[in-house]
C-alpha cells in the first residue's frame, strides 16, 4: 500500500513536472482580435481578421502543448476608453494571452500600455503609428505588418524623387494621422523637398473634404498627401478628382491605402496611385492560395495586408508558444524574435528588440481599368522594398528603452 | 477692405470659396432637417431613423444601377418613391402604435430601427463603401474665379432649393397642405370633416422619408456610397433642427443652409472644431430662445 501512494506520489510530481515545462495559464491558448468591426476601418480588418486568426488557429490544428486555442472577437469602435475595457476584462477574467490585430493607433498606444503593465502579448498588424516601436515601445508588443515610417518612406520618398517636391497635407486629426504627418515631412524634407502646410479633419465623422481640399488646392503644393485612413481616403480621393485637383497637376498621395479601399473607389477613380503596401494576395502562388482560401470564408472579399497580417502573426505566436513549452509572454516573444518568419506574408522575415518585424514592402501602383483582369486585380508591383530600408533603422535616439 | 482681408488671415477668393463650400454641405443639412421637421410637426415622431433612411436612398440608387440598369436620372425618382413607400410600411406597422405614448418611445423605436437598418446594410456591403459615379452631363466645373466648382455641386444646390421650395409651398399653400396643418392642430375635428387623417398622416411620413432619400441620391455621387453615411449626419441634423426651431419647416431650412456656411467657415480657421462649432451654436440658442430660432414658443 505504501508503495502505491509513492508511486501515486511520484507520478503526481511527474505530471507536475510535466505542467511546469509545458505551462499553459488557463489551460487554454486564447487569443482575442480587437478591431474596429463597424467604422471606417471595418473592411480593412474587421470581421475578416477574426476569420484569419481561426484559419490560423484551425490550420495549426487547434491545440498548442495539448491545450486547445481559442479565437474571440471584439468591436472597439475605435475609442481607446472602450478598448482599454474590452482588453482588461480580457486579461483579468478571461484568460486572454494575446491582443491580436488593433487597428487606430489611438487605440493601439493604449493596448500597447495596458498590455506592458499586465505581461501579456500585442500583436499588432492594423494600426500605423511607428511609436509603438519607439518611444511607446515594449517588452511583448509586437508590430506586424507596416508602420508610419515605412509608409512615408515608401510613398513619401519615391514621389519627391519623382519631382513632386512640395506637399501640403490633409490630416485626420489623432495620433495615427499626426504620426503620418511627421513620418511623411521628415521624409519628404531628407529627400530635398518641402511641406508647404497642414489641415487637419475631425476623425471620426467628417464626410466631407471640399473645404480640406480647397485649401490643399490654394496651397499650390505639387503634391497633397492623405494622412488618414478607410473611408476618410476613400472620400478625399474621390472629391479630390472631383474639384479637379489632378486636373489642375496636382498629384494625389494616399499615404494608406488598403486593397478594400482600392475595391470602394474604383479603378477609374483610383487608376496611377502610388502605394505603399505591406503585401498583396495577388505577388505569388503561395500567397494567391492562401488568399483564394480566405476569400472563401470571407464573403469572396480577397484579403488586405491587414487580414493576412493577423494570420501570419498568429500562427508565428503559436509555433513559439509550442517551441517554448510555455504561453508565459516574455518567453514567447523571446522564441517569437529567434525564429525566422518564412510564409506567405513574409520571407525572412524578423523581429527585433524593439518589436518591428522588419520583412520586405512593397511599392506598387493602382492599375488603369483596361490593365485589370476583375474584381481585386488593383496593383501592379513596381519595386520590392527590402525590410532593412523600408523600416527605421533601430537605434537608442528613437526613444525606445529596450534599444541599448 | 484689403485691411479686413489682412486681419482675417485669408485670401478673399478662399472666404469664397470656403462659403459655397459651405453652401453646398447646407443643402443637404436643409433637405434633411426639412424632413425631420415635417414629421416631427405632423406626427410628433422624432424620426431617429432619418439618416438611416437617407442612407437608404443612396443605396437604392447603386441597387438601381448595379441589378436593373436604371441609371441616375430616373433613380432620383424611383428611389424616393421606393423608399418613401417603405417608410410608409413603418408608419402603418410600427409608428402607428405610439402616437398616444410619449415622444421617448418613438424615438426609441425609430433609433433602434436606424442601427438595425445600417447592421444589415454594412453585414450586406461592408463599411467602405460603394462606388457611384455623376450622370455624364454633371462632370467637369467651372472656373468662378474664386474657386473651382464642380458641377455637380452647383445641381446640388439647385436641386435642394427647388425641393425645399416645392415642399413649403405644398405645405402652405395647398388645399392638401391646409387639411395637413389643420390635422395636427385638431385631429378628431378634420376627421369630423370628412378627411382620412390617418391616410394623410401615411402619406406625410412618406414625404419626409422620400425627402431624406432624395438627399440620399443626390449624396451618391458625392461621398461614396456607405452604411454609415447616415449616421454621420443626423446628429448634426438633428442639431439643425433644434436650432431653427422644431417643426417649423422654413426655419429649418434655413438654418440648414447658414449652419452649413459657418461650418464652412469654421474648417478655414480652425477646422479641428469644425464638427462640433454646429453644438456650440446649439448650447447657446438652447440657452437664449429654447424654441429655437424660428419656433413659436407655445
Amino acid at each position: 500500500m505504501k508503495k502505491l501512494t509513492l508511486l501515486a506520489a511520484a507520478c503526481a510530481l511527474a505530471a507536475g513536472f510535466g505542467s511546469a515545462q509545458a505551462q499553459v495559464s488557463g489551460d487554454v491558448v486564447k487569443i482575442g482580435v480587437l478591431n474596429d468591426q463597424s467604422g471606417p476601418y471595418a473592411d480593412l480588418g474587421g470581421k475578416g481578421a477574426v476569420t484569419a486568426a481561426q484559419m490560423a488557429a484551425d490550420d495549426f490544428g487547434g491545440k498548442v502543448l495539448g491545450k486547445p486555442i481559442e479565437i474571440v472577437g471584439a468591436d472597439h469602435q475605435n475609442k481607446p476608453d472602450i478598448a482599454s475595457n474590452i482588453v482588461n476584462q480580457w486579461l483579468d477574467t478571461e484568460n486572454v494571452d494575446v491582443v491580436a490585430d488593433v487597428p487606430t493607433s489611438s487605440v493601439a498606444l493604449a493596448v500597447q500600455e495596458i498590455t506592458k503593465n499586465k505581461n501579456r502579448i500585442h500583436l499588432n498588424s492594423g494600426a500605423a503609428s511607428s511609436d509603438l516601436t519607439a518611444s511607446k515601445c515594449s517588452p511583448t508588443g509586437i508590430h506586424y505588418a507596416y508602420d508610419t515610417y515605412a509608409l512615408a518612406k515608401g510613398t513619401g520618398g519615391t514621389l519627391v524623387k519623382e519631382g513632386g517636391d512640395s506637399w501640403y497635407f490633409i490630416t485626420a486629426d489623432y495620433a495615427f494621422g499626426h504620426a503620418l504627418e511627421k513620418d511623411t515631412t521628415a521624409a519628404v524634407i531628407a529627400n530635398g523637398g518641402k511641406v508647404l502646410g497642414a489641415v487637419r479633419h475631425p476623425f471620426p465623422g467628417t464626410t466631407d473634404f471640399s473645404s480640406f481640399l480647397l485649401q490643399a488646392q490654394s496651397s499650390g503644393a505639387k503634391v497633397v498627401g492623405f494622412a488618414n485612413a478607410g473611408a476618410d481616403t476613400i472620400n478625399s480621393i474621390k472629391q479630390a478628382g472631383e474639384f479637379g485637383l489632378v486636373a489642375g497637376g496636382q498629384k494625389l498621395a494616399g499615404l494608406l491605402v488598403f486593397l478594400s479601399d482600392v475595391h470602394s473607389l474604383g479603378l477609374k477613380t483610383a487608376q496611377g496611385l502610388v502605394i505603399t503596401d505591406g503585401w498583396y494576395w495577388d505577388r505569388d502562388d503561395e500567397s494567391r492560395a492562401w488568399a483564394k482560401k480566405f476569400a472563401e470564408k470571407n464573403g469572396g472579399k480577397m484579403p488586405t495586408m491587414v487580414q493576412a497580417s493577423v494570420y501570419s502573426s498568429v500562427t508565428h505566436y503559436l509555433k513559439a508558444v509550442d517551441a517554448a513549452k510555455t504561453d508565459e509572454a516574455k518567453a514567447v516573444v523571446a522564441k517569437m524574435r529567434e525564429l525566422p518568419i518564412n510564409d506567405f506574408f513574409a520571407k525572412n522575415g524578423k523581429i527585433r528588440e524593439d518589436g518591428r518585424m522588419v520583412h520586405d514592402m512593397l511599392l506598387v501602383q493602382v492599375k488603369k481599368p483596361e490593365e485589370s483582369k476583375g474584381p481585386y486585380d488593383y496593383f501592379k508591383i513596381l519595386k520590392v522594398i527590402p525590410g532593412e530600408e523600408a523600416f527605421r533603422p533601430m537605434k537608442a535616439e528613437f526613444g525606445c528603452p529596450l534599444v541599448k | 477692405m484689403e485691411q479686413i482681408w489682412a486681419i482675417l488671415g485669408i485670401p478673399p477668393q478662399a472666404l469664397f470659396g470656403q462659403l459655397m463650400v459651405g453652401l453646398i454641405n447646407g443643402a443637404f443639412y436643409a433637405m434633411l432637417s426639412l424632413g425631420l421637421a415635417l414629421i416631427f410637426g405632423m406626427l410628433n415622431i422624432i424620426n431617429f431613423a432619418h439618416g438611416a433612411l437617407y442612407m437608404m436612398g443612396a443605396f437604392a440608387a447603386y441597387l438601381l444601377l448595379e441589378h436593373a440598369g436604371i441609371g441616375y436620372w430616373p433613380a432620383l425618382i424611383v428611389a424616393p418613391l421606393i423608399v418613401g413607400a417603405f417608410g410608409m410600411i413603418i408608419e402603418r406597422v410600427a409608428l402607428k402604435q405610439l402616437y398616444k405614448l410619449d415622444h421617448l418611445y418613438g424615438l426609441l423605436l425609430t433609433f433602434g430601427l436606424a442601427l438595425i437598418l445600417e447592421g444589415v446594410f454594412r453585414e450586406l456591403y461592408g463599411s467602405s463603401g460603394l462606388p457611384y459615379s455623376p450622370p455624364p452631363g454633371l462632370t467637369g466645373g467651372f472656373n468662378l474665379g474664386f474657386m473651382y466648382l464642380p458641377v455637380y455641386r452647383g445641381w446640388v444646390i439647385v436641386a435642394s432649393v427647388v425641393v425645399c421650395l416645392a415642399t413649403w409651398l405644398l405645405i402652405e399653400k395647398t388645399r392638401l397642405g391646409a387639411y395637413l396643418r389643420a390635422a395636427t392642430e385638431n385631429p378628431e375635428l378634420v376627421q369630423a370633416f370628412g378627411v382620412n387623417v390617418p391616410a394623410m398622416i401615411t402619406l406625410t411620413y412618406g414625404l419626409g422619408v422620400a425627402l431624406a432619400a432624395f438627399a440620399g441620391v443626390l449624396a451618391a455621387p458625392i461621398y461614396s456610397v456607405n452604411p454609415l453615411m447616415g449616421s454621420n449626419l443626423i446628429i448634426i441634423v438633428f442639431a439643425v433642427v433644434v436650432i431653427g426651431g422644431m417643426g417649423s419647416i422654413l426655419g429649418s431650412v434655413i438654418t440648414g443652409f447658414m449652419l452649413g456656411m459657418l461650418e464652412g467657415l469654421t474648417k478655414v480657421f480652425y477646422p479641428e472644431a469644425s464638427n462640433t462649432v454646429i453644438f456650440v451654436v446649439m448650447a447657446i440658442v438652447l440657452l437664449i430662445k429654447p424654441q429655437g430660432l424660428f419656433g413659436r414658443a407655445n
